[in-house]
């Protein structure tokens, strides 16, 4: 009955005939009666005092409606850009939240920080003013990297923020592990070895294949909002406008976030852009369309990643590890972005235990204000970080002790028997079987036959190295209670109505949001599986807060593990209606119906009725039972998950490094992952393949960089190495399965794991092969020079 | 991208005329550059002239005194082309190291030595091979040709119709690409005439250039050994978050020696 597309079937995407044939439907295809175009005059300065605007010549140029700056917005009262999360710090202070206006109100703090808008006719005549509008900057010394913005004497960026610190956060803090600092200290000075390493962990741009765009469309007559915008999180985006910046009445806003071509994280928060747009709409009477361009995506987007770690691993003569301390410097950028102090700290710091059971571990975290683009969630989101200098500490002690780096880990895991485990810094991790995981990653790579690869290498003239690394991750955000304690400052529950028609055609509604997870597949799978209807006869509905009742969208990997689990929770009511509909047609008590295969049955007998004459009963209700139901069949569920789920998976790398040049060839990638039940095994490869692709770009490739004072350097992609499929191996991909007990799929989720697992993978296998030269350390992204230098630094005894 | 005319020429002397008589036109051949160029307002020309329907710049053909290819001929043109290939095979190898397959499908040999870009590879190609520009107005060997930074010996009025490349002995090109964008990095083009040996390095300096003691080396002993204990001064090289100028040169002796295989392969 569902046509072979249940639970667990590779269906072929339904999103793809309507991508593959250009009939997808953007934001910036979406287009407006007397529609006008915004664009942004941006700071060119890291650092500046805006001494005056002059539009005057601007305003005079043709086609050109209006330039607004942050004069305009104070005086419509429109509200600065919020922060979501609230993190404190160890003396129990909040961490500095400075405002953050969708234009700049005096100061600009970045490159790309907006000043003005300018709205007109057309792009060009928009983009012509802009040109045209007279900013006067004083420029003020400023700074980009977060351990030069601690120095003393740095450039000051906000008045609130003594020595640009936004927080200093400890974990756990003293209030619920009073002992955790002095234990982990006395068990480093205790140990029988210390292994110690300092990490970078390179700042990346997300690019999303489509650029950010939005479209304001306000009613004066009705007082209606519409925003059509790219965004993972439609209703977030609609809870912000309403009650933090525009303060409009929910009700008088719908936000559409229409096919979006990806998103990485980038694609969460309430950005300046979207708000102007919005505001310039109300002001101005007219729809109001802004699309970047890629340079200003590289500007305005927020980044991800940018620490600076310090970490410690105490291990005794067995080589357990008896202690991990982590000392971390996190760049903000130049203001908090709505998770950007999450980041760093509650989605980073309960993940250091990592699969070990490492029994002390305590972890600081400064984040500092910088003259560069705010940071915040890009795929992972404080995972890979912890994830990154977890599994490089581990593969560092193996080397230095001489061990299989198979070994170490098979010394320290978490054992199947020990769920659900309580780690030391706060997670209860669900389920797991690192041990397998292990050795199918190994069996997969032929772990024994190396030295053998290594020597055919060596032949070729090339080094051979191994790395592995092993992940796990907190996905399915997130308990709403939990997520208050550790400072959310919105809920994080999901929802789904499930809309059954008078035909038995099903369309589901959910909060969730597909900018290239397939939902619209993997969740008409679970309804054709749980209801017997035919795939092809479920439709999924997302995206738009006019048709979906509520939802908190998709990030942290959290769709199927917490949307799908709305879902379900809403198909089993929609079952249990039909099972009291089909038991008045059935003449039976409701207790005795079976449903299954999509028909419902009266137990032991071969009397049934069809799902889809039920749902035909339930709207023409001339046989049914009026006094106890209501007629129609339409269901709605919130879920609000008791836990996280935790993925887990060992990712083996092998490469080859030509020592002429220094280029590292991946000759060989292996995950094996455990993301609990699986909908659809193509999707989640897909997903798999997409994370690996972007956890080797941060590892090889990757990184955004700033000159000293604040300018970007790699503003576009001839100085942005982003990977591309001939920088990728083929990718061996497997899973075990260790069902989650906390929803009602044991799904886990899976869109993050290769970009946490991927670099400690990659950059381990990098220093085994440079080991033999005497190379110590290298520091991502291991680019052709970078290696290079490496290699020179050894042979020169530096 | 700001407003200009558009104007698309039937032949090389209706394009020459309208160039001479506009005071800020630019020719189009691919737009590989010029286009992203004018995106991001580095450009403002006041018009267009679209090469792109002018037939006499296409094609390849070969003669006793080489390769003839047409300015507009495209790299996947060059790429494909299976005479070309058995002739002068580096010239193809180098138009399908280029870029991307839709960069290739675009651009063209007389846009790509005009713009001399310094990461270009065909530059070092014409240079390396001894090639002829050839202009609506006069023959210019590479030696003269390309003379700075994004700058060749073109004067006003004036654009490249062909490129003639003489058929070596034997011939080389290795590239180490820039990993953001697949421009050469490094890249090195080694050819052996009975007249003597060529090398021609791009990406390293701030225009292609050739390396004389390399070329002493190679005419004396035309192998990869020969050029053992010739080291490359990295004064005056790029310096960039790509690639150190150290780095560079040292690249610049590898990828020679790679070319040299590759001829001799």
């Amino acid at each position: 009955m569902s046509g072979g597309m249940g639970i667990g079937a590779a269906a072929p995407r339904s999103e793809d005939r309507r991508f593959i044939t250009g009939r997808g439907r953007y934001v910036d295809d979406i287009n407006l009666r007397s529609q006008q175009y915004a664009w942004f005059v941006r700071s060119p300065h890291p650092h500046a005092e805006v001494r005056s605007i002059d539009a005057g010549q601007a305003l005079e140029m043709p086609g050109v409606t209006a330039v607004l700056t942050g004069a305009d917005l104070e005086a419509d009262e429109v509200g600065s850009l919020p922060v979501a999360w609230g993190i404190t710090s160890v003396d129990g202070s909040p961490a500095v939240e400075p405002g953050f206006p969708a234009l700049a109100d005096g100061r600009v703090r970045y490159v790309g920080n907006p000043v003005a808008v300018v709205i007109a006719e057309t792009r060009a005549a928009a983009r012509d003013a802009a040109e045209a509008v007279n900013v006067h900057y004083e420029e003020l010394d400023s700074v980009s990297s977060a351990a030069a913005a601690m120095e003393e004497g740095a450039p000051q960026i906000h008045e609130a923020a003594e020595g640009n610190l936004c927080f200093n956060w400890e974990w756990l803090p003293s209030a619920m592990a009073p002992d955790a600092k002095a234990n982990t200290e006395k068990a480093l000075k205790e140990a029988a070895h210390v292994v110690s390493l300092e990490l970078v962990n390179n700042r990346l741009v997300p690019n999303a294949m489509e650029p950010r765009a939005s479209l304001a469309d306000f009613n004066p007559a009705t007082g209606q909002l519409t925003l059509y915008t790219t965004s993972q999180n439609p209703h977030v985006n609609r809870l912000l406008l309403c009650t933090a910046t525009l303060k409009m009445p929910e009700h008088k806003v719908r936000v559409v976030a229409p096919d979006v071509g990806g998103g990485f994280g980038s694609k969460i928060y309430h950005y300046a852009e979207e708000l102007v747009v919005c505001w310039a709409s109300r002001r101005l009477g007219v729809p109001v369309k802004w699309t970047a361009e890629r340079s200003e995506s590289f500007l305005g987007d927020a980044q991800g990643r940018d620490h600076l770690t310090r970490v410690e691993l105490a291990l005794d003569a067995e080589a357990r590890f008896t202690a991990l301390r982590v000392d971390t410097i996190a760049n903000l950028g130049s203001y908090v972005s709505t998770f950007g102090a999450a980041v760093p700290t509650v989605f980073y710091g309960p993940l250091l235990a990592g699969v070990y059971k490492t029994p002390n571990i305590y972890a600081t975290v400064k984040g500092v204000f910088t003259n560069t683009t705010p940071t915040d969630a890009y795929r992972g989101a404080g995972r890979p970080e912890a994830c990154y200098l977890i599994e490089r500490v581990v593969d560092e002690a193996a080397a230095q002790l001489g061990m299989d780096p198979a070994e170490i880990r098979r010394r320290n895991f978490i054992q199947p028997d020990e769920f659900p485990y309580q780690s030391p810094v706060g997670q209860l991790y669900d389920s797991g079987e690192f041990e397998g995981c292990l050795d199918l990653a190994m069996e997969i790579n032929g772990y024994a036959g190396f030295d053998e690869r290594r020597k055919q290498s060596e032949a070729r003239g090339r080094l051979r190295g191994r790395g592995m690394s092993f992940y796990i991750e907190a996905c399915g955000a997130a308990p709403s209670q939990a997520a208050g304690q550790l400072g959310a400052r919105a809920g994080l529950y999901e929802v789904a109505t499930v809309r059954v028609h008078p035909t038995g055609a099903v369309q589901v509604m959910t909060g969730t949001h597909s900018h290239g997870q397939s939902h619209e597949t993997t969740f008409a799978q679970i309804v054709s599986d749980r209801l017997g209807v035919d795939f092809a006869n479920v439709e999924i509905v997302h995206g738009d807060t006019g048709e979906v009742p509520f939802g908190m969208g998709t990030y942290a990997s959290r769709s199927l593990a917490v949307g799908g689990s709305a879902l379900v929770k809403a198909l089993d009511k929609v079952v249990e209606k039909g099972r009291k509909i089909a038991a008045h047609l059935l003449e039976a008590a409701a207790g005795d119906i079976e449903f299954s295969d999509g028909q419902f049955r009266v137990a032991g007998t071969d009397r049934q009725v069809a799902f889809g004459d039920v749902a035909l009963a339930a709207y023409v209700p001339h046989n049914y039972p009026l006094q106890e139901l209501e007629p129609g069949l339409e269901e709605t569920s919130f879920f609000d998950p008791e836990n996280f789920t935790f993925p887990s998976g060992c990712y083996i790398c092998e490469v080859e490094v030509d020592t002429e040049t220094g280029v590292v060839e991946i000759r060989d990638f292996v995950a094996a992952d455990d993301f609990g039940n699986i909908i659809n095994p193509m999707v989640v490869e897909g997903q798999v393949h997409g994370g690996l692709a972007q956890g080797i770009g941060q590892a090889l490739m990757e990184h955004c960089r700033y000159t000293p004072e604040g300018q970007l350097l790699t503003g576009s992609y001839m100085d942005y190495c982003m990977p591309r499929a001939d920088d990728l191996p083929s990718f061996k991909v497997a899973t075990r399965c260790t069902p989650t007990p906390f929803n009602p799929l044991g799904a886990k989720g899976c869109g993050e794991a290769g970009a946490i697992g991927a670099p400690p993978a990659v950059m381990n296998a990098v220093l085994d092969a440079l080991r033999p030269l005497g190379v110590k350390h290298i520091d991502m992204p291991a680019t052709p020079n970078a290696v290079w230098w490496a290699i020179e630094a050894a042979r020169s005894g530096e | 991208m700001r407003e200009f005319d558009y104007y698309r020429a039937g032949s090389v002397r209706d394009a020459a005329k309208r160039l001479a008589a506009s005071g800020n036109a630019m020719l189009l051949a691919g737009g590989m550059t010029l286009l992203p160029a004018l995106k991001m307002r580095l450009n403002e020309p006041s018009e267009l002239i679209d090469l792109g329907g002018i037939d006499e710049l296409k094609g390849v053909k070969l003669s006793r005194k080489g390769a003839h290819i047409g300015a507009t001929t495209t790299h996947v043109e060059v790429a494909g082309n299976v005479e070309l290939r058995a002739a002068i095979p580096v010239i193809s190898q180098a138009a399908e190291s280029i870029g991307d397959p839709q960069v290739r499908n675009r651009g063209t040999l007389g846009g790509s030595v005009a713009n001399n870009d310094p990461a270009a590879d065909y530059p070092a190609v014409a240079l390396g091979l001894g090639a002829t520009i050839i202009t609506n107005k006069r023959k210019i060997s590479a030696d003269s040709f390309f003379v700075g930074l994004f700058e060749t010996a073109l004067g006003t009025g004036e654009m490249v119709t062909e490129v003639l490349f003489p058929l070596p002995q034997r011939a080389g090109y290795a590239k180490f690409p820039n990993p953001a964008t697949r421009y050469a990095l490094v890249g090195v083009c080694v050819a052996q005439f009975k007249s003597g040996v060529r090398v021609a390095v791009t990406g390293a300096g701030p225009s292609v250039y050739r390396l004389e003691d390399f070329e002493e080396a190679l005419e004396g002993d035309f192998s990869s050994d020969a050029l053992d204990g010739l080291s490359v001064s990295a004064a005056n090289l790029n310096d960039d978050m790509h690639a150190s100028a150290e780095y560079r040169a040292h690249l610049v002796g590898v990828m020679a020696r790679r070319a040299v295989a590759m001829a001799l392969d």
